[in-house]
């Protein structure tokens, strides 16, 4: 009887639990708005100006292409004196089916450009501008055409254009690998300007074509380039997001058993100079930039004044220096550099043309 | 206490001490369990949009457990509901496309067509498991990969190289205007009744059809229904075909309802996987699975509001689901207290 009366007991503490909890959290919830909205009026110098990403399901610490973009944000938002959460901020995705509705969680907190990132978010951009027609929006990697949508392209292929000239130059087994994410639209412009970037060096040059078919798959990149190395490879360009981790990681790993071990990586997105540090050495030749932040702070700034380009599509290539390759810190000698400028000033005056597909 | 108590209070224990031990966790990584289980709430019921998502999210899981519930009953696991799910999506999404048909063939036609694509991947294992004893789990995760990148593949011939079937033409779509002016443009969509009927169905042929007794008779014991004269080579396939229908309608949910296309994916959607689990806490039973598919879908839904209402990373908010979870799926070590508890004092 004891027992029936403790295990009653028991529960009704663990119900009151919940229900009190459950009043605890309509207090809780009004109060920081309240506090929120002192704040706003304390600090004046910030401005009145607010802007979100939605992420694919990469999320922000991919190190590459979501990393950069938040980059962008967190900037615009620092310089500005917004604060994270209520000035800017990021959702991530944890499937395809939830873009939409983190970009309209976005939208109902009433940010002013609200921003998907990468190609994925192509349709849920779409169907969202359609529903909400006073918000503005923008989309990276993909073209939307609505009047409250700005898309940004960028020309990848003339970055890859460039690793591919250094990674040319560069290679002594004359063995070069390429590791892709997902075979898309985008990843094949990294792909085709890097192998006419090694053509244009040498076309004899061997260049071994993977495709991971995924984004996040750190595992599955470290075999493919373990493969890669193992065939003779000594430098791999990767445009695969978080599954380029992995490369770093396979690259590492041989630097460490053999210092001398000829392996480098070349980064993709952001300056990936910090994922390939070992010890005093590192396995990052350079990293092909695509500058999705400034990309993303220029929205900002054009919206913040007003201007904001709905409607029409800004493409980033060398000659806007959305693209570009990032310092090498020394592993590639200033001849080689001097030769890729000399590639790079080609490509920004028109006087070659990097293909965008294969053909 | 009696049964019916018992029934009643396991899963509220069950449901409660999982909240309490996400509290504990999120406590201690130094954020708000309040604020956090309120994002939570607000997430799944907070207003109409949620509302209406989050019953679009327990849609394409009420068919994925149906389908795992459904082979279980016949003694068979169906770890293959992902590939199923993949096929029937194309399936839907292609003959949504490429047919222009007056809506009442169109949209049973894409329906179908997804059941069917569902059922014929499901059959490969079905037949291999009947005819030459090859386990269903392994033929079933292989078949998952198939599907994925032959999907992937036929969505790149349909579109030209592109990763985008397109949106299907609106005779073909599930999509509810009235649903959408209810719920302020929520994806939900009629297809959740086509899940509830699916729900009956499923009850129907395995309570009150010969077939389904025979099925059941088959998950019982192989050995003695086949003593007793019954088939079942043929009805270890029929239950892999008519599970694999119901993922196929999985996937038609996603195809003509949530998405209106089909894209090219770097993984799997997760839905068949979690379909395992709604079966399981569940206990394969029909009505069973809408309990597991709505507690899986509005934690799932309602988990994308933590990091949004309150700045909870999303890491810490996988951990406190996959605690609620366990703790819901742990309910047998729950009831095992309470009867225990209950034999003492009837001993007294």
């Amino acid at each position: 009887m004891t027992k029936r009366k403790f295990g009653l007991g028991l529960s009704l503490v663990l119900a009151a639990g919940t229900i009190l909890g459950a009043c605890g959290s309509d207090e809780e919830t009004t109060t920081p708005k309240e506090s929120e909205g002192t704040g706003s009026e304390g600090t004046t110098e910030a401005v009145d100006f607010s802007l979100a990403m939605v992420t694919d399901v990469g999320g922000i610490d991919d190190k590459s292409f979501n990393t950069s973009a938040w980059q962008g944000i967190e900037a615009f938002g620092k310089e500005n004196g917004l604060e994270k959460g209520e000035g800017y901020d990021y959702l991530q995705s944890a499937s395809d089916a939830d873009y939409v509705t983190n970009l309209n969680n976005l939208v109902r907190r009433d940010f002013d450009v609200v921003y998907g990132v990468g190609f994925l978010m192509e349709q849920p951009i779409k169907t969202i501008a359609e529903q909400k027609p006073d918000s503005n929006f923008a989309i990276i990697d993909s073209i939307v055409d609505a009047p409250n949508v700005a898309s940004v392209m960028f020309k990848e292929q003339e970055g890859a254009f460039l690793a591919g000239v250094a990674a040319a130059l560069m290679s002594e087994s004359k063995q070069i690998g390429f590791v892709g994410g997902m075979e898309i639209p985008v990843i094949e412009r990294f792909h085709v300007g890097f192998i006419e970037g090694v053509k244009a060096v040498d076309p004899s040059i061997k260049v071994d074509v993977q495709y991971t078919g995924k984004f996040d798959d750190a595992a599955l990149g470290k075999t493919t380039a373990n493969r890669m190395y193992s065939s003779g490879v000594d430098i791999i360009f990767h445009a695969a997001g978080g599954t380029g981790n992995g490369v770093f990681a396979e690259a590492k790993e041989r630097k460490t058993k053999d210092a001398n071990a000829n392996v480098w990586v070349i980064g993709v997105d952001s300056d990936q100079y910090e994922e390939g540090a070992v010890g005093d050495t590192n396995v990052t030749l350079t990293s092909m930039l695509k500058k999705v932040g400034t990309a993303v702070q220029n929205i900002a700034n054009d919206a913040m004044a007003g201007n904001f380009p709905g409607g029409k599509t800004v493409t980033y290539g060398l000659a806007e220096e959305g693209v570009g390759l990032a310092d090498s810190r020394g592993a590639i000698p200033q001849d080689v550099l001097d030769q890729i400028d000399e590639y790079a000033k080609q490509i920004a005056s028109g006087e070659i043309t990097v293909p965008e597909t294969m053909e | 206490m009696s049964n019916r108590v018992v029934n009643i209070l396991v899963p509220v224990i069950s449901v409660i001490l999982g909240l309490l031990v996400g509290a504990i966790v999120m406590l201690v990584s130094g954020y708000d369990p309040v604020l956090g289980y309120t994002a939570l709430w607000n997430g799944i019921f907070g207003d109409a949009y949620a509302i209406g998502e989050t019953i679009r999210q327990i849609t394409p899981y009420l068919l994925a457990g149906l389908s795992v519930a459904f082979a279980f009953r016949t003694g068979l696991f169906n770890i293959g509901v992902e590939g199923q799910l993949l096929v029937g999506w194309f399936a839907a999404s292609y003959v949504g496309i490429a047919f222009d048909l007056p809506m009442y063939i169109h949209l049973p036609f894409a329906i179908i067509a997804a059941a069917l694509a569902g059922a014929a991947w499901a059959f490969i294992p079905g037949l291999l498991k009947a005819k030459l004893q090859v386990h269903e789990v392994i033929v079933t995760i292989m078949m998952n990969y198939i599907a994925l990148h032959t999907t992937n593949a036929m969505i790149k011939v349909v579109s030209d190289g592109g990763d985008n079937t397109g949106t299907i033409n609106p005779s073909a779509s599930l999509k509810s205007a009235f649903f959408e002016s209810i719920t302020d443009y929520s994806r939900l969509h009629y297809g959740i009744f086509i899940a509830l009927a699916m729900v009956l169905l499923m009850w129907f042929i395995l309570e009150k059809t010969t077939t389904g007794y025979e099925l059941k008779a088959v998950g019982f014991n192989k050995h003695a229904s086949e003593y007793a004269g019954m088939n079942v080579n043929k009805n270890i396939i029929l239950s892999m075909v008519i599970a694999g229908a119901f993922a196929g309608l999985a996937g038609a949910m996603e195809a003509l309802g949530t998405f209106q296309y089909a894209n090219v994916k770097g993984g799997f959607t997760g839905i068949g996987f979690d379909g395992i689990a709604v079966a399981l806490l569940g206990a394969n039973t029909p009505l069973g699975v809408i309990f597991g598919a709505v507690l899986f879908g509005s934690l799932k839904y309602g988990a994308l509001n933590m990091p949004n209402e309150a700045g909870i990373p999303v890491e810490i908010v996988s951990i406190v689901i996959a605690i609620i979870i366990f703790f819901v799926a742990c309910g047998y070590v729950i009831r095992y207290f309470l009867e225990k508890a209950n034999k003492k004092k009837e001993a007294k």
